[in-house]
């Protein structure tokens, strides 16, 4: 019984371990670091959604003009 | 613009792939790490290039049973944004794997010999080769009517090459890609979380949805200078 309790800890101790020793950007988390990563993303996104408008506005009035 | 509800949806649906796609947990995953959010991203890619491809396949099929000469080029453009997306797919991957893949003990060129077997990556170079074939024909043959079934028989056979290619092949042979033998490489649930399958699905719509948005502005585009042309 002792034996396997001791099996059952060392499981349960190297599963904790090994999911804390993975190296995740938590810092870039804590200090806020991710949220500037993330505005740069928006932007180039927002950047390209509106040449996207623009060209479909653009398609729209030569549509309308034949 | 015309008909703009789903572009927006799409949108939307970006703009939270991009903020919550960074944000969530994910599991920790000692050889991924924080790559593991390239799931929102990479994945995506493909699901769209699929998606993309079965409309073009679609469209094809309409040509020929209608003979209407719109359905050949929708059938053009949808192919196209799918190229493009299966391209985008591949260097992201190609980007990922540089960083996960590589065995620490060599160097990454030497340990470019495993990937480079890589049943997987193959797979969707001879796919991704079998569409580029597919532009190279429709713009080898001049008459128009010609073309346009030539390039629909053809978009079928294309579409038919995907199944081996891409959806069968691999996926019986083992990779070091994820959904290898075992299973699916994106929609298996033992390798993403429920959490990350919230934004996971809201991804592939929203990159789906600007795929197909770019393919009807390709489409309107060429319509117009089609009839230009006819003037």
């Amino acid at each position: 019984m002792k034996k396997f309790s001791f099996i059952f800890y060392f499981l349960l101790f190297t599963l904790i371990a090994n999911a804390q020793n993975v190296n995740m950007a938590d810092v870039m988390k804590e200090n806020g670091k991710i949220y500037v990563v993330i505005a740069v993303m928006l932007t180039i996104l927002a950047g390209l959604v509106l040449y996207l408008v623009r060209l479909d506005r653009k398609i729209s009035k030569l549509e309308k003009n034949k | 613009m015309r008909r703009s509800w789903w572009k927006i949806l799409g949108v939307l649906l970006l703009v939270y792939t991009f903020i919550a796609g960074l944000l969530i947990e994910v599991p920790r995953n000692p050889q991924l790490q924080e790559t593991i959010r390239n799931l929102f991203f990479h994945v995506c890619m493909w699901f769209g290039m699929m998606i993309l491809f079965i409309v073009s396949f679609v469209r094809a099929i309409m040509y020929l049973r209608t003979n209407k000469h719109i359905h050949d080029i929708a059938s053009r453009q949808y192919a196209g944004v799918g190229i493009l997306f299966g391209l985008l797919g591949y260097l992201t991957g190609a980007i990922w794997m540089s960083y996960t893949w590589i065995d620490s003990n060599k160097s990454i060129f030497n340990s470019f010999d495993t990937i480079a077997r890589e049943p997987k990556l193959i797979g969707a170079a001879i796919a991704l080769l079998v569409y580029a074939a597919y532009l190279v024909l429709r713009d080898s043959i001049q008459d128009m009517d010609k073309r346009a079934r030539i390039s629909a028989v053809y978009n079928i056979f294309a579409f038919a090459m995907l199944f081996p290619s891409i959806w069968i092949i691999p996926r019986l042979l083992d990779s070091l890609h994820p959904g290898g033998s075992e299973g699916n490489p994106a929609l298996d649930p033992g390798s993403a979380s429920a959490n990350m399958r919230l934004v996971f699905y809201p991804a592939i719509a929203g990159w789906t949805l600007i795929g197909v948005w770019i393919a009807t502005l390709k489409i309107r585009m060429k319509i117009l200078y089609e009839q230009k042309l006819s003037q």
